[in-house]
């Protein structure tokens, strides 16, 4: 076997189990966008055109949620920031790619393409076929997540009311909410815009939404700054 | 010619945004700054629109005028299981669990 096959095997033997991992998402993301009501083609688009799970999904809610366009937009970009480290992390390793490779790998980037590419390059596996090795591990992502998509929209009518799958969304950014909580302030922000956003769901158009996120990234900022910031 | 609905702007905005970001070293080769309050507010936009998202959907109230103590209980337990693992899989096992439990429990 040719050492550029021998990374992609590595590639793709590495992301198997991750793939059990994901189709839940995916579907999650389909059964989302059926329920928000953007069809088909919106549905798939997001996932082809963002390719990124956890922004996909609260986009759709926001949507969903009537939220104004920018606050959609700001939420997805922030969700995907951590995208620009694993960038900024991978980049040294791929320097010598032309254009097109370096390209077609940063629309493919994902926290699982990185972790395991990371964990790749800097061990002594690492060799010129690492671009080979990330390509085996991000392109069944890819595949996975169209498929699994596509599947949770058409089959997302067909899922008995009664299972209340629809409770899964809450349910991840509950996680994902515990997981982007790591101070004091952060905890102040999450329950000044819990709050609000509850008191203010009577508000129209996602405005009660929008008002309380923003009310609580400024209680964020105001008990950081009080603390005397770090 | 058809009326192209406007979400494909934000769908579109929201792609682009994020090959920037996927992009930023890997094809663009320079990093990006940004001014030190916008950095601080950035940091509180997940913890505040993820609260602002989950609360309103954990505190549904039924056509009858009661809160649905189920959702809420399952909230409750699933954001403890989120709270100690940080993983989704184990939250998302744990409140779907708790929620059918409950209905199981108490038939409406």
């Amino acid at each position: 076997m040719s050492p550029r096959r021998q990374a992609l095997a590595a590639g793709l033997k590495a992301v198997a189990p991750m793939m059990a991992a994901i189709t839940p998402f995916g579907v999650t993301a389909g059964v989302a966008g059926l329920d928000a009501g953007l069809g088909p083609a919106l549905t798939m688009g997001m996932s082809m055109i963002v390719f990124a799970g956890a922004s996909q999904l609260a986009s759709i809610q926001l949507i969903n949620a009537g939220a104004a366009v920018p606050l959609v937009v700001l939420t997805a970009l922030i969700i995907n920031l951590r995208m620009l480290m694993y960038s900024a992390h991978l980049a040294p390793y791929f320097r010598h790619l032309p254009l097109g490779w370096r390209s077609l790998m940063a629309y493919v980037l994902t926290d699982q393409a990185y972790a395991l590419t990371i964990s790749r390059v800097m061990t002594e596996d690492s060799d010129r076929f690492n671009h080979w090795f990330f390509l085996g591990v991000g392109i069944p992502l890819w595949v996975v997540w169209q498929l699994s998509t596509a599947f949770g929209y058409w089959a997302g009518t067909a899922m008995p009311p009664d299972w209340e799958l629809g409770f899964i969304v809450p349910l991840i950014f509950l996680a994902l909410l515990m997981m982007s909580i790591n101070s004091r302030p952060g905890v102040i922000a999450a329950v000044v815009a819990g709050s609000l956003s509850v008191l203010g769901r009577g508000l129209p158009a996602g405005l009660g939404l929008t008002l309380a996120a923003l009310a609580g990234i400024a209680a964020g900022v105001l008990a950081e700054g009080r603390r005397g910031g770090d | 010619m058809a009326a192209i609905d406007p979400l494909w702007w934000v769908v579109g905005l929201i792609g682009l945004g994020t090959f920037v970001w996927r992009g930023a070293f890997l094809v663009f080769g320079r990093g990006l700054r940004m001014p030190d309050l916008v950095r601080r507010g950035l940091n509180y936009v997940p913890p505040a629109v993820f609260a602002a998202l989950v609360l309103p959907g954990l505190m549904q109230w039924q056509a009858d005028g009661t809160l649905d103590t189920p959702r809420l209980i399952a909230g409750a337990v699933a954001g403890a299981v989120a709270w100690r693992t940080r993983g989704t899989i184990p939250t998302l096992i744990a409140g779907m669990v708790v929620l059918w439990s409950l209905r199981a429990l108490m038939p409406v």
